[in-house]
């Protein structure tokens, strides 16, 4: 094994050993809470309860753990404590791909398609397709406020109808049914795209790069900083469209323009390159926060 | 010397760029800000607008942005609170619920004399809602064929703040913080161009290069990834001044610290690629 490898085991060995021993023996990483109650009014008239009576669980700091009504929350601090090993988890990729790495990876795919699919279901399924369908239903089985005057609405018997297509996909044949439907979605996103596209983008931002080299303030005076703007956003914008420009061949003062182009170009790139880096260090000093703040306490 | 640094392994600077990001925010340490123009534009637009406007906020993003993202999220929520506006949330990303859930907590938590039990009269949650730039093409042209709940099931035409609501092109202001797609972009392609609607936005430092071409004449401002959030947040400080006792309204502030000894050490750290680049160069090893 090479020195740096045994090097970086040990550190993060130790590392993290240290980290969970300073968390047992100081006693942190445990979260408090204190009961919130709430009492609402039912919105139904022939309801035979008219008060519902619950409560909800505010997280507060482990100075008032002494404070009455405050109690030790174990399913937070399980909550608290998986979430810290999983970040340190996913930060072992540092120093290498490892088990403990993808298994973290392979559970945050999951849980995230998981969460997702469940949320669209009672947000979609649920509620913009069922309860249209059968609001006399849902109002008995889900959505006990809906208004009694609400009818079926049978034009949602299309999407229902489109998706059972689309799932068509899955049968042993005719799987070419599920064409039909994708081919219409298709469509549809497309012409929807393409009629902003032109207004919002095309046509826009021509309006928006027709602009005066020359600004004058009302009192006559020269706008000097403003004047040097516009000029470099015109200018780069011809320099750019030159150099994708590949119907005349780049020689002479067309090489020229198409060079001041890639300069804009590489600026450009130069600063996504910036705007990236600072939104990653964001990130990482987001997590770090929570390990040092929430879960060790300093 | 020359050779150490040729062969240097790159967990060395993985440990650096650790040291330079958790010292300064152990430490706390946090440096002014001074507003930029398209900040100060995100501020007007807000703060301009008379007490208790119609504030549409969109979050879209999942925890995983949520560093980037949430102190300007929570920076909106505040400013919108302290003009007493009227806030309907909703988000175009599942996660995004729980972001919502979020900023209704700081409603609820620090302006309980707006806000708390205020529901559906000063805020209403709309929820997610599936289908991307076709939700947005909805709620701009006919909010209730897209939502006809809230996301308790209740139906908007017996919640006051959405019963005479028919779009989103009725309220004064528009304002949504992204993540990526369904988002920043979106909104202003299906919403705030063709339609005219004042339209601000938070969005992350990848985005941000694609969202400037639309200022001002089709978007009124950003905030730009961390940095546009700690501005916002001194912008609010400024004028709002009772908030600096806050330490949650700083949230931004204190990441811009990391962010200066981080950035100082990647500049260096290129400085340094470019020396031994141009040493091999001269030895002849490239």
């Amino acid at each position: 094994m090479k020195q740096s490898t045994i090097i970086w085991t040990l550190l993060m060995v130790f590392g993290g050993l240290g980290l969970i021993s300073v968390q047992l023996s100081k006693g942190k990483g445990e979260v408090y809470v204190r009961e919130v109650p709430v009492e609402a009014k039912s919105s139904m008239e022939d309801s035979p309860e008219q008060i519902y009576r619950w409560s909800t669980y505010k997280q507060v700091s482990a100075k008032e753990k002494e404070n009455p009504g405050v109690s030790f929350s174990f399913s937070r601090t399980l909550g608290l404590w998986v979430s810290a090993l999983c970040t340190l988890a996913i930060f072992s990729f540092l120093y290498g791909d490892n088990p403990v790495y993808k298994f973290t990876e392979a559970v945050f795919v999951g849980v995230s398609a998981a969460y997702a699919m469940v949320v669209s279901f009672w947000t979609e399924i649920v509620t913009n397709l069922y309860a249209k369908l059968m609001p006399g239903l849902a109002r008995i089985t889900f959505f006990p406020d809906m208004d009694k005057k609400v009818e079926a609405d049978l034009l949602y018997l299309i999407p229902l109808v489109l998706s059972v297509l689309l799932l068509w996909r899955l049968a042993p044949k005719g799987n070419w049914i599920a064409r039909w439907p994708l081919a219409f979605f298709i469509g549809a996103t497309a012409g929807i795209r393409l009629v902003s596209y032109l207004e919002t983008d095309f046509i826009g931002q021509l309006q928006s790069t027709v602009m005066p080299f020359i600004v004058f303030s009302a009192d006559g005076t020269l706008l000097w900083i403003k004047s040097l703007r516009n000029t470099v956003v015109v200018v780069g914008v011809l320099s750019c469209m030159v150099y994708f420009f590949f119907s005349v061949e780049h020689e002479g003062i067309i090489k020229y323009i198409s060079r001041l182009g890639i300069w804009f170009l590489m600026v450009t790139f130069g600063a996504s390159f910036a705007y990236t880096v600072m939104g990653r260090i964001a990130l990482l000093s987001a997590r770090l926060d929570f390990l040092f703040k929430d879960w060790l306490g300093i | 010397m020359l050779k150490i640094l040729q062969n240097l392994d790159r967990r060395w600077i993985f440990l650096l760029m650790f040291v330079a990001v958790a010292v300064p925010l152990i430490m706390g340490t946090t440096f002014p800000e001074t507003p930029s123009a398209q900040v100060t534009a995100v501020f007007d637009a807000v703060d301009n607008l008379p007490d208790g406007s119609n504030i549409f906020m969109a979050l879209d993003y999942d925890p995983a942005s949520a560093g980037e993202l949430q102190p300007m999220a929570s920076a909106f929520t505040r400013h919108c609170a302290l003009k007493k506006h009227n806030i309907y949330f909703m988000t175009l990303w599942p996660p995004g619920i729980n972001m919502i859930q979020g900023s209704i907590d700081i409603l609820n938590e620090e302006y309980p004399e707006t806000y708390k039990g205020k529901y559906g009269t000063k805020y209403v949650n709309l929820g997610f809602r599936a289908g991307n730039e076709g939700v947005i093409k909805l709620v701009v042209e006919d909010l209730k064929k897209s939502y006809t709940t809230d996301i308790h099931g209740t139906n908007l035409d017996n919640i006051p703040l959405t019963k005479n609501l028919k779009n989103i092109q009725q309220v004064d202001l528009l304002a949504n913080v992204s993540a990526g797609y369904p988002g920043s972009q979106e909104w202003v392609l299906y919403g705030s161009s063709p339609f005219d609607i004042p339209t601000v936005v938070g969005c992350t430092g990848v985005q941000a290069p694609i969202m400037l071409p639309y200022i001002p004449d089709q978007l009124t401002g950003m905030l730009a990834a961390i940095k546009g959030a700690a501005e916002y947040e001194q912008a609010i400080i400024n004028h709002y001044p009772e908030l600096a006792k806050n330490p949650k309204a700083k949230e931004g502030l204190v990441r811009m610290g990391p962010q200066l000894v981080a950035h100082v050490l990647l500049i260096s750290l290129i400085a340094l690629g470019n020396v031994i680049y141009f040493l091999e160069r001269r030895q002849g090893t490239t």
